[in-house]
């Protein structure tokens, strides 16, 4: 695999931290943060990913494979991320809801509730 | 070939399991039952994983227990399974986790009214984050329980669904340490692309025969931030006091009691074992011992400004996370065994100036330390148990903080810092000083009643929402767990075998190499033995001088008003201060641009290269 994709998961991940720093809104904050997310998928498909391999599916009978696969490690790592992210995502989102219920806004500059 | 001892090798999963299969019980039958029934079954739970994690750790005093899940043993050093190793230092927070659950929830039995079965629910399942995150001995496992932890911790601090306050604290939470867990999470992607392993004995054993590359500084600097976001280190720390803020008492005590010490722990944890033989130990030196002294500091200042008491108490956390850096950052196994002794006496005292913050909603219906002037003063046990906890924050020998104290002041000067036991009296005399002067305050209604216009750059904590009805009486179940918490720090510092046990532990946690010959290879584990002296001379004259100057401190907080003004300090001092105010905003957008600070300050530290 090219330098290409790992550049592109770094990219992802600050682009999504400047895209929270510079955000207005709560709801494109969380969202932000799924973007920063998706560098760490990219960056772990990257990793396991070799040119011409073929998916790492093996069928009956078992027998010790001949052909070069790519890594079912980091694919298996990128599912459980997926659904860490599902979770987080929409316990944010609920968050944010909520807030625009009791605040009628939701953007962070007004929302003076706890400093110093 | 040697064989794994799987005599006890079940326990860790265990500890992990029945918080696990409680919460999704207490999750699909809560409706069904009274309270008292979910309350006595949470309870009991959490109380079945005090008793295995206290067998876990009598046992691992000898030596690790590891187990290979499933029966993956390796063979020849060689596995593709993923193991839980617990080692003392694991099993001591794991301990102290399940200890700190237990009693939060009997504190929850009148405390938290509101919540139904959910609560329980959340608290069960963060359990088990901690007692996973404690144990594994998987990097990418660690990342899993961390965002198990998180995802909980979230939840439980936006719990107060009606309160703006606590929504924006969860969200802040939510976000700073997910962005924290995916930078965690590249790291965990960047050693396993160098090396094709996630397990931290087979990453170390590895790395062990590399040389240094920047790939493996990269995954380190980003770890450390991933871990250090949850161990609140500045400027990583701005969460945690908005966090602390809104979530009720009985979660503050968990996350100031054990979760942000679980990210300190898993920063050192995977240095020693991964990372120790590639990276340069006087870079890593310096920047624990720097950035945990900055931490100390900006926690310290931030405390003694404080007036809402359950901020208050969350800035100190903040800085005696600093303290716990550079006692781990001198890299000795004194320095670890200070450190273990420290946040275990420091659980103990915090937690129970939490639920005294608690009681103090719940009686008069805020936190705010100038709103309660004298209020407190009928009460007749709860002041003297908030001025032990003050005292014992300070540093008060024999609580166990003074114990820890002493023997990290002692490791800095041997690792050639002579500053600091300075640095370690000041801000323990800071922050305990500033919890007296709130006690003062509140319960004995000391110093001049002050007129109570808020400041619209601070906050006060009069608005923040009760989690119960207005109480009379504190009834014995809020009562007894703070009284077995302080009595708990006053355990550490004063039964004997801890100090020694703290010892062997720190030297199991310093011993990357044993940690990967036994996982791997099952060798037995060397005990070494205990040989620091206990209580010193020098380190009990700077514990009472810490604490005597605590009580300065409060004293010129409570009196020193007119001094105050006068004094030509004070008007130098003014806008660094509120420039240092200002930076704990409560926007998020700030918080996350001073963690892409924190992250290139971090690796200016460790990648380049110094003289």
């Amino acid at each position: 695999m090219s330098v290409y994709a790992y550049v592109v998961s770094v990219w992802l991940l600050l682009v999504g931290a400047f895209g929270i720093v510079r955000s207005r809104n709560l709801i494109h904050a969380v969202l932000c943060l799924s973007v920063s997310q998706s560098g760490t998928y990219v960056l772990l498909l990257a990793i396991g990913y070799q040119r011409g391999a073929s998916p790492p599916v093996f069928g009956e009978p078992a027998t010790k494979p001949t052909f070069r696969v790519v890594d079912p490690v980091v694919q298996a790592m990128t599912l459980t991320d997926v659904v860490v992210s599902a979770t987080v995502t929409a316990l944010l989102l609920a968050l944010a809801v909520q807030i625009h219920k009791r605040n009628g806004t939701l953007d962070p500059d007004e929302l003076r509730n706890l400093q110093g | 070939m040697p064989v794994f001892d799987t005599g006890v090798a079940w326990l860790p999963p265990v500890a992990l399991t029945i918080p696990i299969l409680l919460s999704a019980a207490v999750l699909v039958g809560y409706r069904r039952v009274r309270r008292p029934v979910v309350d006595a079954v949470a309870t009991a739970g959490a109380a079945c994983v005090v008793a295995v994690t206290a067998a876990l750790l009598a046992r691992s005093s000898e030596g690790r227990v590891v187990t290979w899940s499933a029966g993956w043993a390796p063979s020849h050093g060689f596995s593709v399974g993923i193991v839980l190793v617990s080692d003392p230092v694991g099993d001591g927070i794991a301990l102290t986790a399940a200890v700190l659950v237990t009693l939060a929830l009997v504190f929850s039995w009148r405390y938290v009214e509101s919540a139904e079965g959910h609560f329980h629910t959340l608290v069960l399942l963060f359990l088990a984050g901690m007692e996973g995150f404690a144990l594994t001995g998987d990097l990418f496992d660690m990342f899993v329980f961390f965002e198990l932890m998180g995802a909980a911790a979230y939840a439980l601090t936006g719990m107060k669904v009606e309160d703006v306050g606590s929504l924006q604290g969860g969200m802040n939470f939510g976000i700073m340490n997910s962005l924290g867990a995916y930078m965690a999470l590249m790291g965990v992607g960047f050693l396993y692309a160098r090396t094709g392993n996630l397990g931290l004995p087979q990453l170390g054993e590895v790395l062990d025969h590399q040389p240094r590359s920047t790939l493996v500084v990269a995954a380190f600097v980003m770890l450390m931030a991933g871990f250090l976001v949850k161990g609140a280190m500045a400027p990583f720390h701005f969460w945690l006091a908005d966090a602390h803020a809104v979530a009720p008492a009985p979660v503050c005590v968990l996350f100031s009691g054990v979760m942000v010490p679980l990210g300190v722990y898993a920063a050192f944890r995977v240095y020693w074992v991964v990372f120790s033989h590639q990276l340069a130990p006087g870079d890593i030196r310096r920047t624990f011992v720097v950035m945990g002294a900055v931490t100390a500091v900006v926690g310290s200042v931030m405390c003694l400004t404080s007036r809402n008491f359950k901020r208050l108490l969350a800035y100190s956390t903040i800085a005696h996370v600093g303290l716990f850096l550079s006692a781990l950052g001198y890299l000795t196994a004194a320095g670890t065994a200070g450190a273990l002794l420290y946040v275990a006496g420091h659980a103990g005292v915090k937690s129970a100036l939490f639920l005294i913050g608690g009681v103090m909603l719940a009686r008069y219906g805020s936190v705010d330390e100038i709103d309660l002037h004298g209020r407190g003063r009928d009460t007749r046990v709860m002041k003297w148990l908030a001025v032990a906890g003050g005292l014992g924050l300070a540093c008060l020998p024999p609580f166990g903080t003074a114990l820890g104290k002493a023997i990290s002041e002692d490791a800095g000067v041997s690792a050639g810092y002579p500053w600091a036991p300075a640095l370690f009296v000041v801000v323990s005399a800071l922050t305990g000083g500033a919890v007296l002067r709130a006690t003062g305050r509140i319960y004995f209604g000391m110093g001049p009643r002050q007129e109570g216009a808020e400041r619209p750059d601070q906050t006060s904590g009069s608005r923040e929402e009760r989690d119960t009805r207005p109480l009379r009486r504190v009834p014995v179940t809020m009562l007894a767990p703070i009284v077995v918490l302080l009595l708990g720090s006053l355990a550490i510092g004063v039964v004997p075998g801890v100090h020694s046990a703290a010892q062997r532990a720190a030297e199991f946690f310093v011993d990357g190499a044993a940690y990967q010959r036994q996982a791997l290879l099952a060798a037995p584990a060397h005990v070494a033995a205990a040989h620091l002296p206990e209580w010193t001379g020098r380190g009990l004259a700077l514990d009472f001088a810490s604490a005597a100057l605590a009580v300065l401190v409060a004293g010129v907080g409570l009196w020193g008003g007119v001094l105050h003004e006068r004094l030509p300090l004070a008007r130098l001092r003014r806008r660094p201060l509120a420039a240092l105010r200002a930076a704990h905003s409560g926007h998020v957008g700030d918080y996350v641009a001073w963690l892409l600070v924190g992250l290139a300050v971090l690796g200016g530290f460790v990648g380049l290269p110094h003289r």
